[in-house]
């Protein structure tokens, strides 16, 4: 096997230096009856041509984006990836090292990170960014841990029904057990209701957390919810599901929010069946100390030269063990390369004008699905690279009848809310040509090819 | 900002930020071909202070010279105990970068993404097989977030029971995500010293009704085979309990031992670790979690099932723990770990795991003698050794850092917690005798310098690109982030 550099003459002089004449010796600390009595029921093993035309023919039976006029979304977003990242993030210096617990030869690793962590506050809008964390979800879960442990007293978490229900099932999993109440707040024009905002907040809420944009790809009034927010004493927790609308709308920290997460994958990660993704994490200063994940602070060495270091690790599972901010014990490293490598190349200017082209491409769909007989836009206020249309048909039926023409139209909203089983969420972005667009008008209103 | 620190090759580089030129691009947009259109301007930022702009050329040197200042296990040896850092396949990569795994979106309908549902439904059968159980959700991302899978649904079991239990018990050699995965669950964690293998007694003075799960990991952190585990697992169902291991260690113990024969309810993998997958330099991992039937109902949902001859995502569960994150788990992680099965085979494998031992066993004889091993037991993919033969105040940490300037990654250190100074060495079965004689020679050559010239363990290391940095410093006042001074 050519993982395993073993030849016979090797193993023998080991077993010699060792003292034990078979390998199997050495497992003697295993009792007969803890032992597998019979060899594993799996195929043997493949050459690698055989793996490769394998996994190929596996790969085939999939649509992938680039073979499919795609108007996904939902969390999930198909943005062009510069070749570039492809080729840095195979430097196998990179991908091949753990976590960086030895800081001399892990530069590297330690000074993307730091970069990272700044191009995130700078994004967001926000003092302090942590190492990431596994996804958009799972982060604005955490979030939600963080601000019901910074409050103490306050147990209450209410949810904006506009996030992303994936996050809402999330949010309630880290929850399930842990004396937090969580309440939803309902949707009025597909945002955020404010009186029913109002109505719930008292001074048992910790935290109201709302998608920006949210589910929907609407743009939340932050500013107006913050507002709301802070006069009951409580934090506002962002969540960005699409993060390059942070390049067109006020940041999450200009309007207010005192924790800010989201998922990167629109920066630069491959879609690759919705993982990995990276979840990021940014806070104000005075919640530094009780941040989940990794950080990475700058330091000097003996000779004042500047160095990266991981750093405030007393909040952290192998040092606080079940006092630990959190049990994350990763950050997700590949990706951090991936965003960041990403934002370093589109930069000031061309982030914003990436962004500004998913918002045009969008906003002409909306417009032209809007004139369609029978269609409508479901939402009035500002939405970003997403929407929601008003089917005057079964969704199910129209998203089948669309795949037939190649078509992945978007999204059926009737899951999740049921008073939008009409409702399909379509997400254009800068992949989608004019032509595409049209393609699509026209096969929604009936027509053919 | 001139950049003055580079010596030669030892090329230095400023943050992305310091060389920023206004003006400068590094990307290429095609242009817009609808009407363009902005949004009510009350809602629009300013342009993004200080954000960097750079050309394609800055970008691509500014991480290529990065990645010269680390170390990965295509560098060289990386015997980081408790992590696995063996080789990562190639073609591995390779195959999770074909366009129907790496551009799939997760909401296409089912029947449009069959391959990739036959791929992982394929990979909980396979790791099934490995670990003896009967059902698998790859969905958890990372080892932590499968731990904390496994402790919900051993909570949502006993609740289903009409049961409220408040304790977990978990040996002192345990990982520190075990203790803070338990507590996530609402439990208390109760600690048990186990003097190298957790004996019954040890878990019986502690074991009572309101104990929800005894959680181990095996073989544990000293590189022992927990010999009394059936026995344990026994008497912890006895009293109503269940019993969760910590499958870090898996790397051991393929076709040899499987967890669900021996008593284990749930158990999660570290595809990072033991199927090969990179790690990245911290992530992604992937966590998935083994289960006995009486906690399938309680899995996190989707999970993949086969009906007729089609694949698909089964979301009907009624006494599920929810979900864990977004859409279906590390699926670009599972696809590297699947490629790794079929590569290796039932037989590769077992293999893997043989050699993996008898190369932790070949570091362990060699060094035995000059550096003190306190637990003597028969020990299997890793070894521990102590700080206690080490001289003229030289201590674990010297040792590593010298082992740098030798040209090694160093072990982990000060881990697990109940050996003094732990140096604990993984080599993996990725490494050839010839690998592992220099290690030993340069661990022999330092122990010889700790008593002859300790200033060289003191000062170390002086070949990296920097010296050792001030931690405290760096955690007294953060700089978590640059900023325009």
């Amino acid at each position: 096997m050519r993982y395993l550099p073993h030849t016979d003459v090797d193993v023998q002089q080991m077993l010699d230096r060792i003292g034990v004449s078979e390998i199997d010796t050495l497992f003697s600390g295993i009792p007969e009856e803890c032992r597998l009595k019979r060899p594993l029921d799996l195929n043997g093993a493949k050459s690698e041509s055989e793996t490769l035309i394998f996994l190929q023919e596996l790969a085939e039976k999939n649509s992938p984006a680039s073979s499919w006029d795609t108007f996904l979304g939902g969390g999930a977003y198909n943005h062009f990836i510069p070749a570039v990242i492809d080729h840095l993030i195979s430097r196998s210096e990179f991908y091949t090292a753990y976590t960086p617990y030895q800081p001399e030869i892990s530069q590297g690793t330690l000074q993307a990170i730091f970069e990272f962590q700044t191009l995130i506050c700078q994004l967001t809008g926000m003092d302090v960014a942590n190492a990431s964390m596994y996804d958009g979800a799972s982060a604005c879960a955490e979030a939600v841990l963080l601000t019901v442990r910074a409050a103490r007293k306050r147990k209450k978490v209410l949810l904006s029904q506009a996030l992303p229900p994936q996050y809402r099932e999330t949010v309630a999993t880290y929850c399930r057990y842990l004396d937090i109440e969580l309440a939803d707040i309902s949707l009025q024009d597909g945002v955020t209701n404010q009186a029913d905002l109002q109505s719930l907040l008292d001074d048992q809420v910790a935290a109201v957390v709302v998608g920006y944009p949210n589910y929907f790809g609407q743009i939340e009034d932050l500013a107006t919810i913050a507002e709301l927010t802070h006069a009951a004493g409580a934090r506002l927790v962002a969540a960005v599901p699409e993060p390059l609308a942070l390049a067109l709308f006020k940041s999450p920290g200009e309007a207010g929010a005192d924790i800010v997460v989201g998922e990167g994958q629109s920066f630069g990660i491959p879609l690759s069946y919705g993982g990995p993704g990276i979840g990021f994490f940014a806070v104000r200063k005075k919640d530094m100390r009780v941040l989940p994940g990794r950080l990475v602070g700058e330091t000097t060495d003996k000779d004042g030269k500047r160095g990266f270091v991981l750093t405030l690790a007393t909040r952290e599972q192998h040092i606080r063990r079940e006092k630990a901010t959190s049990n994350i014990c990763s950050n997700q490293g590949m990706c951090i390369l991936m965003v960041s490598i990403y934002l370093a190349l589109h930069g000031k200017q061309g982030l914003r004008q990436l962004a500004e082209i998913n918002y045009a491409k969008a906003a002409y769909a909306k417009e032209k699905i809007a004139q369609l007989d029978g269609f409508s836009v479901t939402f009035s206020g500002e939405s970003f690279n997403e929407f929601v249309v008003t089917c005057p048909e079964p969704v199910a039926a129209l998203k089948k009848r669309l795949e037939q023409q190649g078509l992945l139209a978007g999204i059926s909203l009737g899951r999740d809310y049921s008073e939008l089983e009409d409702g399909l969420l379509i997400c254009v972005t800068e992949q989608n040509s004019r032509k595409q667009i049209d393609r699509l008008v026209h096969a929604l209103a009936g027509g053919k090819g | 900002m001139m950049n003055t620190e580079s010596r030669g090759l030892v090329l230095d580089e400023n943050l992305l930020f310091e060389q920023s030129q206004p003006g400068r691009v590094g990307y290429s947009l095609t242009g817009l071909d609808v009407p363009s259109a902005t949004p009510d301007s009350r809602l629009v930022r300013e342009e993004i202070t200080d954000f960097p702009e750079l050309s394609e050329v800055d970008v691509v040197r500014h991480y290529t010279r990065l990645s010269t200042w680390n170390y990965g296990v295509d560098s060289g040896f990386y015997p980081l105990g408790s992590c696995t850092m063996k080789y990562n396949p190639k073609i591995n990569e390779a195959v999770a970068r074909l366009p129907g795994f790496a551009h799939i979106h997760p909401q296409t309908p089912e029947a449009l993404n069959q391959g990739a549902l036959e791929l992982m439904y394929n990979l909980q059968q396979d790791l099934g097989e490995i670990s003896g159980f009967p059902a698998i959700t790859l969905q958890p991302a990372a080892g932590a977030q499968g731990e904390f899978a496994g402790m919900l649904m051993i909570r949502a079991w006993h609740e289903a029971n009409g049961q409220k239990r408040h304790k977990v018990i978990i040996p002192d050699t345990a990982h520190g995500t075990n203790p803070a995965s338990s507590a996530l669950c609402g439990y208390d964690v109760i600690t048990v010293a186990s003097d190298g293998i957790l004996s019954k007694e040890a878990v019986a003075a502690v074991m009572d009704d309101d104990v929800a799960a005894l959680m181990v990991t095996n073989p544990n952190t000293l590189g022992l085979f927990e010999a009394d585990i059936r026995e344990i697992c026994e008497l912890v169902h006895q009293h109503g309990g269940l019993v969760y291991s910590d499958g870090a260690n898996l790397n051991a113990m393929m076709g040899i031992s499987r967890p669900g024969d021996i008593g284990i309810d749930v158990m999660h993998f570290n595809l990072h670790k033991t199927f090969s997958t990179p790690h990245g330099g911290g992530g992604p991992g992937s966590g998935p979690v083994g289960v006995v039937d009486k906690l399938i109902p309680f899995l996190p949902v989707p999970y993949v099932v086969r009906e007729d001859n089609s694949y698909k995502l089964e979301y009907n569960c009624p006494q599920t723990i929810g979900r864990l994150k977004s859409f279906y788990g590390h699926f670009g992680i599972l696809v590297r770990a699947y490629s790794y099965i079929l590569s290796m085979g039932g037989e590769g494998l077992k293999r893997a795991s043989e050699l993996a031992v008898l190369n932790a066993n070949y570091i362990r004889a060699r060094l035995e003698g000059e550096y003190d091993l306190p637990n003597k037991q028969r020990s299997l993919h890793e070894v521990v050794f102590s700080e206690d033969a080490l001289q003229n105040d030289c201590h674990t940490l010297d040792v590593a850092k010298r082992l740098i300037d030798y040209g090694y990654h160093p072990p982990t250190i000060y881990f697990p917690l109940v050996v003094h100074g732990a140096l604990m060495i993984e080599p993996t079965e990725t490494e050839s005798k010839q690998t592992l004689d220099e290690f030993c020679d340069a661990l022999l050559a330092i122990a010889e310098e700790s008593k002859n010239n300790p200033e060289l363990l003191k000062q170390a290391p002086v070949r990296a690109k920097v010296q050792r940095l001030d931690e405290t410093a760096a955690a007294r006042k953060p700089k978590l982030r640059w900023e325009r001074v």
